[in-house]
């Protein structure tokens, strides 16, 4: 059996990448906004691991774990903000949160 | 040379204990009342009694061994240059030392009674003794950055006491001209402290005397004019005199102390004590020093004998006798200059004090023409000062006869004939004015403003004046012709004076005493004599002009403040009004102005807009990557 080369987890990555960009830029419903950074982190995640391979060790793997966490993490907070914005204003449109301006 | 054991205690003495006192008296002064003037002659006293124990131990000392070098403490260093607290302790300080602190006692004493009803009592008391802490600094210093602070001390506390009556607006203005106008002349003293510090890169007294040969002739000559330059303004000499009449406003103790016997004479004392580097520049620098003392001192004199007010008559009279001294210096006559100060410092004190007892009694009375006959009033004061008016008046023989004939007679030697006829002039002017003074105020019949009753000085005035006045009689002798005890004692330092011998030194003797009576002979006819008015006004039907302008002080006041004061003061509102609201704050407004302006414009980025902001980040990661990217491949 082949393997799959390298290049083609790079391409898979690269699209869920920009995929996640755009949508953050994008969207304006916040929990979307987060949906899509997750896409970035396991964007990236995919990176590591594919590079890892390609090195031949096992440094991006681990890197992995800790970007999870970091995920996790963040996951927790930004729920939370999500949450108490959401219930401030009854709405998850984030251009409705623009009290930070001139 | 090492200094005897406890020459380095007693000179940290003689500064220290009046500075100690003067600030302990700023401090506390108020708490201890009428104490303070008792703490502040004690500390005074104390410093005379050091200077008085270093005397007579210097005396035990052989002759060319009595310059000590005492050094208190590091003070500045940096690199080669040094700049200690270190004191120059020898027979030219010595002298200086004692008669600062030992005129300086008496009139701390004089000071007890004069000053009695006054409110700020320990205040005076605490700038009397400042002011001796920082004249004792003065003439201590071994290098010129100490002087200087001496310097500048000793004008600090004039300027504090021509304007301690300072609700009087004309003490506070004249306090302010005394400062201002020595100002000028210590910016000139500075910069010849520059030059000497980098042409010799030494300050002390002993390197510089010991270097100015090697300035070359040109340097040393501007070093040494630029140092007389502030001598002019602390010594009050053409064109720097103005400030020394005004000065009158303060409090008659300071005119005596200050204006009179110390401060002034600081200015001859740096001539003297600096004359190697005025002879080093060849007889350039030392003729501008007597020519000025000569003019000046006629000048003043002139000045004296029309004024009204008998502490401006003294105050130009001290202009006039200043000029004695540098003429004395100019010629090379150093000791016989000092000497001249020492007389000096005597008569003209005592004659102060009793100026100050007169007003005392008067209620304030400045003007002569209210006063007349006082002295059966006051016997004290009146025959103190008449020692001190024949004292100056060079009468034998009393002190000034014995230094002024010797100044007189060093111009002559010198081959300055000029010289020694403006002395002689002024000599019989000084007898003159001085002689209107004393027959106006004491003698004919007594009169006095109205409602006044005359009483005699108290207690402690007269235990200032007395020891004067008998000063003022025998102070002379410490410098017999002959004998010369006061010249050889100051001869390891400034050399000997070369001075007539012979007949030649009768003749001139005779002549000096000749115009002092002449002097004083002319101003009894026309102020003692009957009908002394009538011959004064035909007098001054002659030059009428002449009278107008020596009343106006020769219109030189005016002269300044039309071609200084005038435009400098318009210069100054230039400054404040258009420089200053234009230009400066035009820059500082402008400065505001750009940048409230940018960030008006500029704070609109910030929309709110989470993507913006998100944009953002995506446009900067993408720069720094393709940065990156290109660095790598190129």
């Amino acid at each position: 059996m082949t393997e799959v080369p390298p290049g083609y987890f790079l391409a898979l990555a690269g699209l869920l990448f920009t995929v996640g960009v755009v949508g953050v830029l994008v969207r304006r419903n916040a929990i979307v906004i987060f949906m899509f950074i997750e896409l970035m982190l396991n964007a990236v995640n995919l990176f590591f691991v594919t590079f890892a391979r390609m090195q031949g060790n096992l440094e991006g793997q681990v890197l992995v774990f800790f970007v999870l966490v970091v995920a996790a993490a963040e996951v927790v907070v930004g729920l939370a903000l999500i949450l108490l914005i959401a219930r401030r204003r009854a709405s998850l449109d984030v251009d409705n949160v623009r009290l930070l301006k001139w | 040379m090492s200094a005897p054991s406890g020459f380095a205690f007693l000179a940290a003495a003689v500064v220290g204990v009046p500075l100690a006192s003067a600030v302990l008296l700023m401090f506390f002064g108020k708490r201890v009342g009428k104490v303070s003037a008792f703490v502040a002659s004690g500390a005074i006293g104390l410093s005379f009694l050091s200077g008085l124990i270093m005397f007579f131990r210097m005396l035990g000392e052989p002759g060319e061994e009595r310059s000590f070098v005492i050094k208190l403490f590091d003070w500045i260093s940096v690199g080669d240059f040094q700049a200690n607290a270190e004191f120059l302790v020898d027979p030219l300080s010595i002298v200086m030392v004692l008669v600062v602190s030992g005129v300086g006692a008496l009139i701390h004493v004089y000071s007890i009674g004069y000053m009695e009803q006054d409110d700020r009592y320990a205040r005076f008391f605490a700038y009397l003794n400042l002011f001796c802490a920082a004249m004792l600094i003065l003439v201590l210093a071994d290098n010129l950055v100490l002087l200087f602070v001496g310097w500048e001390g000793v004008g600090l506390c004039s300027y504090l006491l021509i304007g301690f009556w300072f609700e009087r607006e004309a003490a506070a203005a004249a306090a302010k001209k005394a400062f201002i106008v020595n100002r000028i002349g210590d910016f000139s003293f500075l910069l010849g402290i520059f030059l000497i510090a980098d042409e010799i890169g030494s300050l002390s007294v002993s390197e510089i005397n010991a270097g100015a040969a090697t300035m070359g002739a040109t340097l040393a000559t501007i070093g040494a004019l630029l140092l007389f330059g502030g001598a002019t303004g602390k010594s009050a000499q053409i064109p720097l005199y103005v400030w020394l009449p005004d000065a009158m406003e303060g409090p008659t103790p300071v005119s005596a102390l200050i204006h009179a016997a110390t401060m002034v004479t600081a200015g001859v004392y740096v001539v003297v004590r600096f004359s190697p580097l005025f002879e080093a520049g060849g007889a350039t620098a030392l003729t501008v020093v007597a020519w000025i003392g000569a003019l000046t001192a006629l000048w003043a004199a002139l000045m004296a004998a029309f004024e009204y007010d008998i502490k401006r008559v003294l105050a130009y009279s001290t202009i006039s006798q200043l000029g004695y001294m540098f003429i004395a210096s100019g010629v090379a006559g150093y000791s016989i200059g000092i000497f001249h100060l020492v007389t000096h410092a005597f008569f003209k004190a005592l004659m102060f004090l009793g100026a100050g007892a007169v007003m005392h009694a008067l209620a304030g009375e400045t003007d002569m023409r209210k006063m007349g006959g006082l002295r059966k009033a006051m016997p004290v004061v009146g025959f103190t000062f008449a020692a001190g008016w024949l004292a100056i008046s060079g009468i034998f023989p009393f002190a000034g006869f014995w230094s002024k004939d010797a100044i007189l007679a060093v111009a002559w030697e010198d081959g300055q004939y000029a010289l020694w006829a403006l002395g002689l002039l002024t000599a019989a002017l000084t007898a003159f004015y001085m002689s209107r003074m004393y027959f106006r105020v004491f003698e004919g019949d007594l009169k006095v403003p109205d409602g006044v009753h005359v009483h005699d000085a108290p207690m402690t005035m007269a235990a200032a004046l007395v020891p004067l006045g008998v000063l003022s009689v025998v102070g002379g002798f410490i410098n017999l012709p002959g004998v010369l005890t006061f010249e050889h004692f100051l001869e390891p330092v400034l050399g000997e004076p070369e001075v007539p011998h012979g007949l030649m030194a009768w003749v001139l003797a005779f002549e000096a005493l000749a115009v002092a009576l002449a002097g004083i002979l002319v101003a009894r006819a026309l102020y003692l004599r009957a009908g002394g008015a009538a011959r004064r006004e035909r007098l001054a039907a002659v030059a009428p002009w002449f009278v107008t302008a020596a009343r106006d002080k020769f219109y030189v006041d005016r002269f300044y403040g039309r071609t200084i004061v005038a435009p400098g003061k318009a210069f100054a509102r230039f400054c404040a009004s258009t420089f200053d609201t234009r230009v400066v704050d035009g820059l500082v407004n402008g400065v505001a102005w750009v940048i409230g302006s940018s960030s008006r414009t500029g704070r609109h980025v910030q929309t709110g807009y989470v993507r913006n902001y998100a944009v953002a980040l995506l446009l900067g990661v993408v720069v720094i990557v393709s940065f990156m990217f290109l660095r790598v491949a190129v």
